[in-house]
């Protein structure tokens, strides 16, 4: 009787790509890993002390439904210091239990039955099976190496019909660190402007770019009111384990998204509401520290992947390198698969993050130079075997 | 390049000249060079290994010793200064504000050898008004680097 209990919705939707690597990866045991989709740094001493406090003067009770007011203050005035955005606290601020419910939130909030959710991939996982579960239709476009996967304005409008509510982009991008730049953007805004489609800018690693400034869509004329941003502390501040994030937009659509919260959720975690609130007072000068040891570990990473042999593209954002393997000759699962009995070292397959996948691997460098060094050093004596 | 090369080789000196020049974006040669200059320039000073000797058999104790000093017409507290950091045992040597004037920092096998150092051979210099030593009991953070076990990575090994 049991079998028959889960829903066709939940049961039609695919176990994801990356569980089933973790599974094998975890039978393994002494794998090194590229793998991980979270900083290895901890949280800044500060903000945890703030944390910690917090729960010894005894704030362990809900907040309101959108968050402390005084940390939906700080993350607006944060939106304007680094990225010259302008939202109210009062009613364009949802504090979410990290960027993670708000993507959940928004399409719950806006998908009628049968509505069109345009998919830009390789992408984070969470899109696709959202879109299903709130009753829409994800409507995956492949982006290109040779574009530098941005999605360009010709492949977006290819894809538009009168039933697409909304366009997901995801940018700096998980998993090909790839970003938009202004006039990326301008080209997307020329063809968005005058249709009825909002725009679900993720922009959970806008403060890991390197060299350009991350620009959101928001910031592109006409684009204002039809965006929301969602974002959080995870990456930029390495609380993931806090499950703290934000969305910010246009009026009635945070207020349907509070709805939703109120009712699933309640209010976001307090102890991490008040230790993110010393994160965007105090935590400038850590996200900079940051962001420059990610740089240099970047830039080891790529160049450990072209003088192997192998195709790379610069990543100018996140913390991922999505390097070509298509010179092995050989299908991404199975290189990773390979790769992980021959050499105890685990990356993701490209085809985890949907279309556009094949042919590539996705590799972390959220490591320790000292991991990163060993791991190419296995990589390439693999990828040497199979050239 | 200057300022982000000394942060990474304050960092880890170890690093190899190649992985430096990747990961600030110049050539090796360029690298080399300029840590060539910055030694002769004494901007570099050297090359040290922070070692924890808590965790190995060797005894040894270290002092911190508050010194007060009257300072040498027409020399201020240099001379003085030098007079104390020549000596073989002194590891550090800071010139302070406020209650004291330098801070001597002592490295001996026994606290006997310390205070012994002390009595006979600071104490008694001309210029030294008083000292007050006091011992190091535990060094739990020293460099930047806290002295425990190496951390596990609890992350999951594979995540979106």
């Amino acid at each position: 009787m049991m079998e028959n209990i889960v829903s066709n919705k939940v049961k039609n939707i695919p176990s994801s790509g990356i569980r089933r690597f973790f599974d094998i990866v975890t039978e393994m045991g002494d794998a090194i890993s590229l793998g991980v989709g979270e900083p290895d740094f901890d949280t800044p001493w500060h903000i945890r002390e703030e944390g910690i406090y917090s729960l010894e003067k005894g704030k362990t009770v809900y907040t309101s439904n959108a968050g402390l007011k005084e940390l939906r203050e700080e993350i607006c005035m944060y939106m304007h210091r680094k990225f010259d955005l302008m939202y109210s606290p009062q009613t364009q601020t949802l504090v979410t239990v990290g960027g993670s419910e708000g993507i959940d939130l928004v399409f719950r909030s806006i998908i009628e039955p049968g509505d069109e959710v345009l998919i830009p991939e390789p992408s984070f996982v969470s899109y696709k099976p959202c879109t299903v579960l709130a009753g829409g239709r994800p409507v995956p476009i492949a982006t290109k190496v040779e574009n530098g996967f941005k999605l360009t304005a010709e492949e977006l409008e290819a894809h538009i019909t009168p039933k697409t509510k909304a366009l997901v982009l995801s940018y700096p991008n998980n998993p090909t660190g790839a970003i938009m730049e202004r006039e990326d953007l301008e080209k997307l805004a020329n063809v968005l402007r005058d249709k009825d489609i909002l725009v679900i800018s993720d922009e959970i690693y806008a403060e890991l770019t390197y060299g350009e400034k991350h620009v959101s869509i928001a910031n592109i004329e006409g684009m204002y009111d039809k965006t929301v941003i969602l974002s959080g502390f995870s990456k930029a501040y390495a609380m993931t384990g806090w499950r703290l994030g934000y969305a910010l937009g246009p009026e009635p659509l945070i207020e349907a998204m509070t709805k939703v919260h109120q009712y699933a959720i309640m209010s976001a975690p307090t102890t991490s509401q008040y230790a993110a609130i010393a994160a965007l007072k105090n935590g400038d000068q850590d996200v900079e520290d940051m962001r420059n040891s990610y740089d240099q570990r970047r830039r080891i990473m790529r160049e450990g992947f072209l003088s192997m042999g192998l195709e790379c593209f610069e990543p100018l954002g996140a913390f991922y390198v999505f390097p070509s393997i298509r010179e092995t000759g050989l299908k991404s699962e199975e290189f990773c698969e390979k790769l992980l009995y021959d050499q105890k070292v685990a990356v993701v397959p490209g085809t985890a993050f949907g279309e556009g996948g094949e042919g590539f691997i996705r590799c972390s460098y959220a490591y320790s130079i000292e991991e990163i060094k060993t791991a190419l050093e296995r990589i390439e004596m693999f990828v040497k075997k199979n050239i | 390049m200057r300022q982000e090369l000394l942060e990474l080789l304050e960092d880890n000196s170890r690093y190899a000249i190649e992985d430096l020049a990747v990961m600030i974006g110049v050539t090796p040669e360029k690298v080399e060079k300029e840590i060539k200059e910055l030694e002769k320039e004494k901007v570099i000073c050297g090359y040290k290994t922070l070692v924890n000797w808590d965790h190995t058999e060797k005894e040894m104790v270290t002092a911190l010793i508050e010194v007060k000093v009257t300072p040498q017409r027409g020399e201020g507290f240099d001379k003085i200064a030098e007079r104390i950091y020549r000596f073989r045992e002194v590891k550090s040597v800071y010139l302070m504000s406020g209650g004291f004037d330098l801070t001597v920092i002592i490295e001996g096998k026994s606290m006997q050898e310390v205070a012994l150092f002390v009595g006979q051979k600071l104490a008694p210099l001309e210029a030294v008004l008083s000292t007050a030593t006091h011992f190091v009991l535990k060094k739990y953070k020293d460099h930047g680097i806290i002295f425990e076990e190496p951390k596990k990575d609890e992350r999951m090994i594979i995540s979106p």
